[in-house]
């Protein structure tokens, strides 16, 4: 938030405390595509202005095991059914960062298509951006919404009952707007649904 | 037509970017017509560039080759100049855009030129080149199709390859039928085309000046490049006496070979086509053909001061095809015309503040959702959101200095933010404190509706959950607990 707005400072610091933070942990699993984008892309330019050799060995040193989470599933642990069971129409909004910035590939779609019941719907214009871009979406709030009633129209042609990514600010965006507009869909993060099986369905927030 | 105001494309006086934007959003012919050109223009692309295996490293290539060309532009433009003039070329040096409009109307006025026929140069647009030599006396025609529908129609650039591109059949109709008299004019294409043929051949014919821009100058020979669809440039480019071409600094390539790589980009990324209709090469002067007289006037205009910056130097790659802005998901929304510069869409969105000095305009680098789209596409791989990042790091540098900024809600929040992530019992503590703050913004459903300062610009269209009664941590300790 703060790096993409140009607030370098508060940037380092975020980027000084996420390596204090995390470089003992065996793996980093992020369910948000574009914080994983944010470390990957822009940390090591945030380090470089620090100039903290120290810290930019530690972050070096942390950030092969920082992975998102379909990445994780799929290219550590090799899993891609995850025995889930989620009898729904779904569709999927594959966000920006994740298929431009970390190019996740087909790897949401392996993971999707083996969880049971589910009946999964393809997007049109999947890799159209649905207008969220952080403080954009409140700096240029009218603009954003334009961005977003054209996504809106897409992902309702789908006649899905849930949108998924693998990015919650995506899904606030869609989310917001679809609750403000009664407009008869819900967002659910793809871990949620990962995660849902027969015995503990997902819990389907209001 | 509608009849909305006439944008402003001078970055010194263009309402910032967010304001300019609103009217654009409102036009729906406007909307209507972006939409619609840029989606075909994109779908031709797409076609074009999936059946290149080598596009990956044609791109490559080509952003090495720029880099090169920028990494010593000084040697290259010298060797230009030098080659260009052995062959009975003249050219010229400006500064700025004062200085090159100096330049230029010196030269019309040596040759007695009272009028002067144009193919299109966005370089020109840039330094306003047309209403300073009208108010000089010197008549000035634009011969490219969208060109002349702008300039008959009074209109501005919205696009940088296809200038009309917010203007559709109807209105292009509505425009020749009262500025050409031809009242009973249909709007069907070829009929539109055939009254600006007849209107375009008498200017060719009877007007022996002609100002063009350039899209490559060769270092190695000394000749100039002009590609179009229509072949009016080439009427301009070999009819006249006398030819001026204004081309940017970076415009640049060490090599003739070069252009290999870069005609198989330029028009596949710029109009979906596998070749551009017309490839004008020319090496200053040949006797018994074409312009007997040849000026280049090479053009600086804060260019310099860009290429001097390490990150945003790439900005100068820049081969003016416009598709990033063809797919730019904001341009799609808001035209060309938001960006209060002849330079618009994402290119123009870093561009045009650099090209002030970071003076004006500094509320394009933040016209974009960072969507990385723009990046995707640039057949010269401009990281146009690491420039806008950057960009943007200047602007609240300079901004957050100001007395003013202090208590500015996105200023004072995004210090706050910032504190709070600092120590975690901080953050706890305000997570505490936001159920409570925000509970009183939150209905009985759980949601927000309406909240107040800069967050209202997201509750316009959009509700917020409200924050849920168990944070991620607590559940994730109770599970860790009840799991052992």
């Amino acid at each position: 938030m703060h790096a993409n707005t140009g607030f370098r400072p508060e940037a380092w610091s975020q980027a000084k405390r996420f390596v204090r933070l995390y470089q003992d942990a065996e793996a980093v699993v992020i369910p948000s595509s574009s914080c994983v984008a944010m470390i990957r892309d822009q940390y090591p330019g945030l380090f470089e202005e620090l100039g903290n050799e120290q810290l930019r060995r530690e972050f070096r040193a942390l950030v092969p095991r920082v992975y998102e989470l379909s990445e994780f599933l799929i290219d550590q642990l090799g899993v891609e059914d995850v025995g889930a069971y989620f009898p729904h129409r779904v569709t999927y909004h594959a966000s920006c960062h994740g298929l431009r910035g970390l190019k996740l590939g087909d790897r949401p779609f392996k993971l999707l298509s083996n969880v049971r019941g589910m009946e999964l719907v393809s997007l049109p214009h999947l890799e159209r951006c649905c207008g969220f871009g952080g403080t954009f979406s409140v700096k240029n709030g009218d603009v954003s919404s334009a961005m977003l009633a054209v996504k809106l129209e897409d992902v309702m042609s789908t006649g899905a009952e849930f949108c998924t990514a693998l990015d919650n600010s995506c899904l606030m965006h869609l989310g917001g707007a679809m609750h403000r507009q009664f407009a008869g869909m819900k967002t659910i993060h793809m871990a949620q649904i990962l995660a849902s099986t027969g015995q503990s369905p997902a819990e389907v927030l209001g | 037509m509608s009849h909305a105001p006439q944008p402003i494309l001078d970055p010194a006086l263009a309402p910032p970017f967010p304001q300019a934007a609103l009217p654009m959003l409102r036009d729906v012919q406007l909307r209507k017509n972006v939409a619609h050109a840029t989606d075909v223009i994109q779908a031709k692309r797409a076609r074009l560039v999936a059946e290149k295996p080598d596009w990956q490293a044609l791109r490559a290539s080509a952003s090495r080759i720029r880099d090169e060309a920028l990494e010593h532009l000084a040697a290259y433009l010298e060797q230009f100049e030098a080659r260009c003039m052995e062959r009975g070329g003249v050219v010229h040096w400006a500064a700025d855009a004062a200085e090159a409009r100096a330049i230029i109307l010196g030269i019309l006025r040596e040759e007695n030129a009272s009028e002067v026929i144009k193919i299109k140069t966005m370089t020109s647009a840039e330094i306003r080149l047309n209403p300073y030599l009208q108010a000089a006396g010197v008549k000035v025609f634009e011969t490219d199709l969208a060109e002349i529908i702008l300039q008959l129609g009074e209109l501005e650039p919205s696009h940088i390859v296809v200038p009309a591109l917010h203007v559709n059949r109807s209105q292009v109709r509505e425009i020749f039928a009262r500025s050409m008299g031809l009242s009973d004019l249909s709007d069907d294409p070829q009929a539109l085309t055939a009254a600006a043929r007849h209107y375009l051949r008498r200017k060719f014919l009877e007007i022996p000046t002609a100002i063009s821009g350039a899209n490559f100058l060769i270092a190695e020979t000394g000749a100039v490049a002009v590609v179009e669809s229509e072949g009016n440039g080439r009427m301009c480019l070999t009819l006249p006496r006398t030819l001026i071409t204004l081309a940017g600094i970076e415009k640049v390539l060490p090599r003739y070979s070069d252009l290999e790589v870069m005609l198989q980009l330029l028009a596949r990324s710029a109009t979906g086509e596998r070749m551009n209709p017309y490839t004008s090469l020319w090496t200053g002067v040949t006797p018994g053909d074409g312009p007997q007289r040849f000026h280049v006037v090479l053009l600086d205009n804060g260019r310099s001061a860009i290429r001097a910056r390490e990150k945003e130097r790439q900005t100068l790659r820049c081969i003016r095809c416009g598709a990033c802005m063809n797919a730019c998901p904001v341009y799609r929304q808001t035209g060309g015309h938001a960006y209060g510069s002849v330079y618009p869409g994402p290119i123009g969105a870093i561009l045009t503040p650099q090209l002030s000095g970071m003076q004006h305009a500094q509320s394009l680098p933040f016209a974009s959702s960072l969507c990385g789209v723009c990046y995707e596409v640039c057949p010269v791989k401009i990281n146009i959101p690491e420039i806008l990042i950057d960009l943007r790091a200047q602007v609240t540098n300079q901004e957050r200095g100001k007395a003013a900024r202090f208590l500015d809600p996105m200023y004072l929040g995004m210090r706050v933010a910032n504190v709070l992530f600092s120590r975690s019992w901080l953050f706890h503590a305000a997570q505490w404190m936001g159920r409570i703050g925000l509970g009183v913004f939150t209905r009985k459903d759980g949601w927000i509706h309406s909240l107040p300062s800069i967050a209202a610009k997201w509750t316009q269209t959009r509700d917020l959950r409200g924050l849920p009664q168990q944070t991620f941590h607590s559940w994730w300790k109770q599970r860790k607990q009840g799991s052992r």
